[in-house]
């Protein structure tokens, strides 16, 4: 006792008494340094915000037009000698008639409408006003009257698209000095768009279509949408999750819990971290070689998509799993065990509800990362031009369908301006999605945790 | 041959609960338990005493297999438990745990509500056929573990959210909720007061007269007061073990007397 209080009194040697108010040298270094140091981590934390900021600007600045559509309306009659030539509104005899009726049909009445509206424009042929109206436009109306025969002999309220040039004309996309150059588009055609404009006949609107409408070809851009893309993303998500999901939370709660610690188990583990490092291209050819090649599935089809995507996901799944049943604590598993749980009971009662939210997260960002996949798809053939919605049934995923990067890909690599456009627009509705599963997660963790 | 008589002796007896001999415990290569041989008497509180990494938990764990789940841990010899071997292939340990409870050294209550701490036993184990006998059970244990004053009004409130100490004394109410033939006890009273530490003094003292307790700890005034038999640990050796009264007042051994005059540890 007497030798503590003895050394306690005496200052140790080498160390000035000093006052407190006064910063020492050194005291002063280290407050510099961490100074140095918040300065370098907000610093490095502005950079990525804007980097970040510039993106989505960029993005959004080419994507948010890809939402709005130039549409004419004008009243439209459906002229029954031309659609119904037999005048008894059967289905199949009205089937006869092609797009090329319907097409004379409503360039017919758009050239009348014009003329009674007196809107002219000098050096504007007829065929330069048929042009003005989208090449899908016809395609859509017959679909619309075989739907519905009745309709032949009334006159509607048209709305049909426009065609690309035209809408990029709205958007600011197409100028007069560009179309002077442009063998699709003449200026007097823009000056008639104008006058339409001003008439109430051309505008913009919405365009719903872009969600929904399947895939169009390269001299439609104005008709090309993501409804295919939608429905194949949404078909593999599905169809990772119920693969991924039970197999690896499985797999983990074996490995972790139950599986012997030995040289096997050692050997498992180092494999399952290579094959989330494995590129995601490799998968692709994985299962071009054994699911297409081999087992003989559908090319294309969400079914084979899905099954790559879960082969790329599992990996992730597992290695959080495995790290978030890890990081629950020791001493729950001794006291469920302490009590005469069987390990099924301590693992199932006490170690999964405390790993669930470390699941879910890992869970979600696998599939979110499964989301944004591109390059195993391309190896698949989702990247093909499908402009048919695969079947609403189970069935469906044996359907080609295409994917919501992959056509963010596909629109990116042709030649018309008009689709890049609806490329940044789908990169929209993907972030949309990736956004919207992100948020999930962080709800779905909160939820978990907030229980105790 | 002189194993088997001292085998017969405790069964005439009655008394004797647990027959430890020639345990030994290694982890991985080094030497936890070396040779040790004890007797566990039934309805007796016994209390292991030793310096800080002499083997007491380690021998506490062999008693209801909690080594097990330590990979490297290896136990041999014999441990009885009412004659029967504990060690035997045929025993599943998930049922002998439901006999020898365990109180551990750091409280550890589930995430989950007071009730279904103390009710998590009994529902597994299929020791009750209704709620209103479960609330009993859970009553009657928190009572016990001299905590259900302080929990009455917030049985579905987090175990985890009271103090370190009440937690200690749910983790007790959730080992005899089962209703144990022998409760092991690591240094129960480490994180409480000393108003808590006499209730849970007074309650080992009660649960002599059904089960048999045994008890880690640091505290010789501790172990004087609450136990009858002392067994004292040293370097992986019982070095001695007999009535707590004779241990405290007359060792045989000199490691123990220094050891209780405060000399090693
Ligand atoms: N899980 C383990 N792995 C390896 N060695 C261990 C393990 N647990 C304990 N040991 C070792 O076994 C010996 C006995 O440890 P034990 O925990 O039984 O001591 P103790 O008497 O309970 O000590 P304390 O009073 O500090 O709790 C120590 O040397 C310790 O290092
Ligand atoms: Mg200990």
């Amino acid at each position: 006792m007497t030798d503590a209080t003895a050394s306690g009194m005496a200052v140790p040697a080498g160390r000035p008494k000093s006052s407190l108010l006064a910063q020492t040298a050194l005291m002063k270094k280290r407050n510099a340094s961490e100074a140095r140091f918040k300065f370098y981590g907000v610093a490095a934390i502005v950079l990525s915000l804007s980097v970040l900021a510039f993106m989505l600007w960029t993005i959004l600045n080419d994507g948010v037009s890809a939402f709005f559509q130039a549409k004419l309306s004008f009243p439209l009659e459906l002229t029954a000698e031309t659609l119904d030539p037999e005048g008894n509104r059967n289905r199949d005899e009205m089937a006869r008639v092609t797009t090329i009726g319907y097409g004379r049909v409503l360039t017919t009445a758009f050239a009348t409408e014009l003329e009674k509206r007196g809107i002219a424009v000098e050096g504007v042929s007829e065929k330069d006003i048929s042009d003005m109206i989208s090449k899908d436009a016809a395609g859509d109306l017959r679909a619309t009257v075989l739907a519905n025969p009745q309709m032949v002999g009334t006159t509607i309220d048209a709305t049909v698209l426009a065609t690309g040039r035209i809408d990029g004309y709205l958007k600011g996309r197409v100028t007069m000095e560009t179309a002077e150059r442009d063998s699709n588009v003449t200026p007097q055609q823009l000056q008639l768009a104008d006058a339409l404009r001003d008439a109430g006949i051309l505008g913009s609107s919405f365009n719903w279509d872009f969600i929904t409408s399947p895939d169009a070809s390269d001299q439609r851009p104005e008709a090309a949408g993501l409804g295919v893309a939608i429905m194949g993303s949404a078909y593999m998500m599905l169809l990772v999750l119920i693969t991924c999901v039970p197999i690896g939370v499985a797999a983990s709660i074996y490995l972790e819990e139950f599986a012997p610690k030995n040289t096997w188990t050692d050997a498992i583990e180092v494999n399952i971290s290579n094959l989330a490092a494995v590129p995601s291209i490799v998968f692709g050819i994985l299962g071009l070689a054994i699911f297409i090649n081999f087992a003989g599935m559908p090319q294309s089809s969400s079914l084979v998509g899905a099954l790559v995507l879960s082969l790329m996901t599992l990996p992730t799944i597992i290695i959080a799993t495995r790290a978030s049943i890890k990081a629950v604590p020791p001493s729950i598993r001794d006291a469920a065990l302490g009590i005469g749980a069987s390990k099924m009971q301590t693992v199932f009662h006490h170690v999964l509800p405390l790993a669930m939210p470390g699941i879910l997260t890992g869970t979600i960002l696998g599939l979110a990362s499964a989301l944004g996949e591109t390059a195993p798809l391309l190896l698949i053939g989702m990247v093909a031009f499908v402009d048919n919605y695969p079947a609403a049934s189970v069935a469906g995923v044996l359907d080609p369908a295409t994917a919501l990067p992959v056509q963010v890909y596909g629109w990116a690599q042709r030649a018309d301006p008009a689709f890049i456009e609806r490329s940044s627009g789908a990169i929209i509705i993907l972030l949309i999605f990736l956004v919207a599963m992100n948020v999930l997660a962080i709800l779905l963790r909160r939820r978990f945790e907030r229980r105790w | 041959m002189n194993d088997m008589r001292i085998v017969e002796r405790t069964v005439d007896t009655q008394n004797t609960k647990i027959t430890a001999r020639g345990v030994q415990v290694h982890y991985g290569t080094s030497h936890a338990i070396k040779d040790l041989n004890v007797d566990i008497l039934d309805k007796t509180v016994t209390a292991f005493i030793g310096p800080s990494g002499c083997g007491k938990s380690t021998f506490l764990r062999c008693l209801n297999r909690m080594n097990d789940t330590i990979a490297v841990c290896k136990v041999s010899g014999e441990i009885k438990l009412e004659g029967e071997d504990i060690y035997d292939a045929r025993v599943d340990p998930v049922q002998l745990r439901a006999k020898v409870g365990m109180v551990f050294q750091k409280p550890n209550p589930f995430p989950k509500s007071i009730y279904d701490n103390v009710a998590y036993g009994p529902k597994i184990h299929g020791l009750t056929r209704n709620k209103a006998e479960l609330d009993e059970i859970v009553e009657s244990s928190l009572k016990k573990a001299a905590i259900w004053n302080e929990v009455k009004d917030r049985l579905s409130a987090p175990g985890t959210g009271l103090s370190g100490g009440q937690q200690q004394r749910l983790c007790i109410a959730r080992a005899i909720a089962t209703s144990p033939e022998v409760l092991l006890m690591d240094e129960p009273c480490s994180a409480l007061d000393p108003i808590a530490t006499s209730q849970v003094e007074e309650l080992i003292d009660e649960l002599r007269s059904q089960f048999s307790v045994v008890i880690v700890t640091h505290s010789m005034q501790q172990a004087a007061r609450v136990s009858q038999k002392t067994a004292f640990f040293h370097l992986g050796h019982l070095v001695e073990y007999g009535e707590t009264g004779q241990i405290f007042t007359n060792p045989q051994d000199p490691r123990t007397e220094s050891y209780i005059s405060g000399r090693i540890g």
